[in-house]
């Protein structure tokens, strides 16, 4: 099971959604799609049609920038993070 | 006693501002939708939901809904996107630019320049019509082409009897009319004047805010970028009306609700700046169709007043006499409840205010 942190900015918008989720999936994409069933239309809010990622949406696995087909390990950490920006 | 609520829509959400028929005190409650950008946020009087347009820098573009008068909130995008195969494959959502709840439906307009519709109070979304084949169509969605902030499709009116009639607004381009729901569109930009060369004369305009008589569906009239304009024809031809004006510049333009011949805009300066000239607040009415206008500055600032006032910025209620709302790009909303021809502030520290509108609830 991946250990997903998710950005403060999510939580809010999704009926139940915690912060920290655990997730069994191959691949980022895959935590992703899972994530979206769970709680429908959160793969919109972290990628554009394609799908691919908001230009100011990152992962990061075990601390390494991450794309949505890099994989996961059974203990990987999967962190979402929205770009420090805006005022 | 009615409830007298404008839904104003601004850079950190949504607020919603509240008095009765005196329209004398208010109160205001807020942010809404998560601080998320408001650019639209309008009121469906059938169903008493308020929709809201938004765009987050982070989350993406989607419309907001409350069918509890802001108590609770759901967002969402689904279906709101260009698929591979519409548009030409080249379009992207960047923002939910406007919305128009009529006739049992939501529409949206969308930038890049597109037309959503939800038929199920903004659950799930299909898109309606890229308005391909029209002129300037090829145009308006090329990166050579666009401005600071882009062109979308800015504006939607409908017709209050005839859900299949419907005017939009494309950004720098014009107006353009459909009678039959989408299918097919006329552009409707006659007598429009353009201060720059035209590729094609039936576009090219910078349409800002269209507005049309509910006394008399075939008044319109227009804030350009370039003059006011008057059509008396349901926008097939239309004629100037800026003498009289300070400037030609504007973004606000609102109708009166019970006299064809009233109209109300608010005067920028048309440079960078798109102030209220001389740091001196006011609107302007016209009260015989664009003949002659008169200043409307009692209890507005006229001292160090640089005002902007954005395309949705003004709003108009229906009481037998009108009050008109008014926000700024600097959170003030101000409030006349005589027609314009006195004002009051009723908020002042709100973040940067993108849209007002407003609805009398029973």
């Amino acid at each position: 099971m991946a250990d997903v942190h998710l950005p403060p900015t999510l939580p809010p918008l999704f009926t139940g959604l915690p912060r920290r989720v655990e997730i069994e999936a191959a691949t980022t994409g895959e935590a992703i799609d899972r994530l979206d069933e769970q709680w429908p239309g959160l793969r919109d809010r972290l990628c554009e049609p394609g799908p691919v990622l908001r230009r100011h949406i990152n992962l990061y696995v075990d601390g390494e920038r991450a794309g949505l087909d890099a994989p996961l390990e059974a203990r990987s950490r999967l962190d979402v993070i929205a770009a420090i920006s805006g005022g | 006693m009615p409830q007298t609520v404008l839904f104003v829509g601004t850079r950190k959400g949504c607020f919603i501002l509240e008095s009765d028929e005196s329209r004398r005190d208010w109160k205001a409650r807020g942010p809404f939708c998560e601080g998320w950008p408001i650019y639209h946020a309008v009121h469906d009087p059938d169903s008493g939901t308020i929709y809201a347009a938004a765009a987050s820098e982070w989350h993406g573009a989607g419309v907001w809904r409350s069918p509890d008068l802001g108590e609770t909130w759901e967002l969402s995008s689904e279906g709101l996107a260009y698929d591979d195969g519409a548009g030409g494959g080249e379009l992207k959502i960047s923002k939910v630019s406007t919305l128009s709840a009529a006739h049992g439906r939501v529409l949206a307009g969308a930038e890049s320049a597109g037309l959503f519709e939800s038929r199920d109070g903004a659950e799930t979304w299909s898109l309606k019509s890229t308005l391909d084949g029209q002129p300037g169509r090829t145009r308006w969605n090329d990166p050579a082409n666009q401005p600071p902030g882009h062109l979308g499709l800015s504006a939607i009116m409908p017709h209050p009897d005839d859900a299949s009639r419907f005017w939009a607004i494309v950004q720098g381009f014009g107006i353009f009319e459909t009678t039959d729901d989408g299918e097919s569109w006329t552009p409707r930009n006659k007598g429009l004047r353009a201060d720059w060369p035209l590729e094609e004369p039936e576009v090219g305009y910078c349409v800002h805010k269209l507005v049309m008589s509910p006394v008399d569906n075939d008044r319109m009239y227009q804030q350009n970028h370039v003059g006011m304009h008057r059509s008396d024809d349901g926008g097939q031809s239309w004629v100037e009306i800026t003498d009289g004006l300070p400037t030609e510049f504007g973004f606000a333009a609102a109708v009166h609700p019970h006299d064809r011949d009233t109209f109300y805009v608010i005067p920028l300066d048309p440079g960078h700046g798109r102030c209220m000239p001389d740091g001196k607040a006011a609107v302007w009415r016209t009260k015989d169709a664009g003949e002659s206008w008169e200043r409307l500055d009692k209890g507005l600032p006229q001292t160090d007043a640089y005002l902007g006032v954005l395309r949705e910025g003004m709003a108009i209620d229906g009481y037998e006499t009108p009050g008109l709302y008014f926000g700024t790009s600097t959170g003030q909303v101000f409030a006349s409840a005589d027609e314009g021809d006195s004002w009051k502030e009723i908020a002042s520290y709100l973040p940067d205010i993108w849209s007002v509108e407003v609805a009398t609830i029973e």
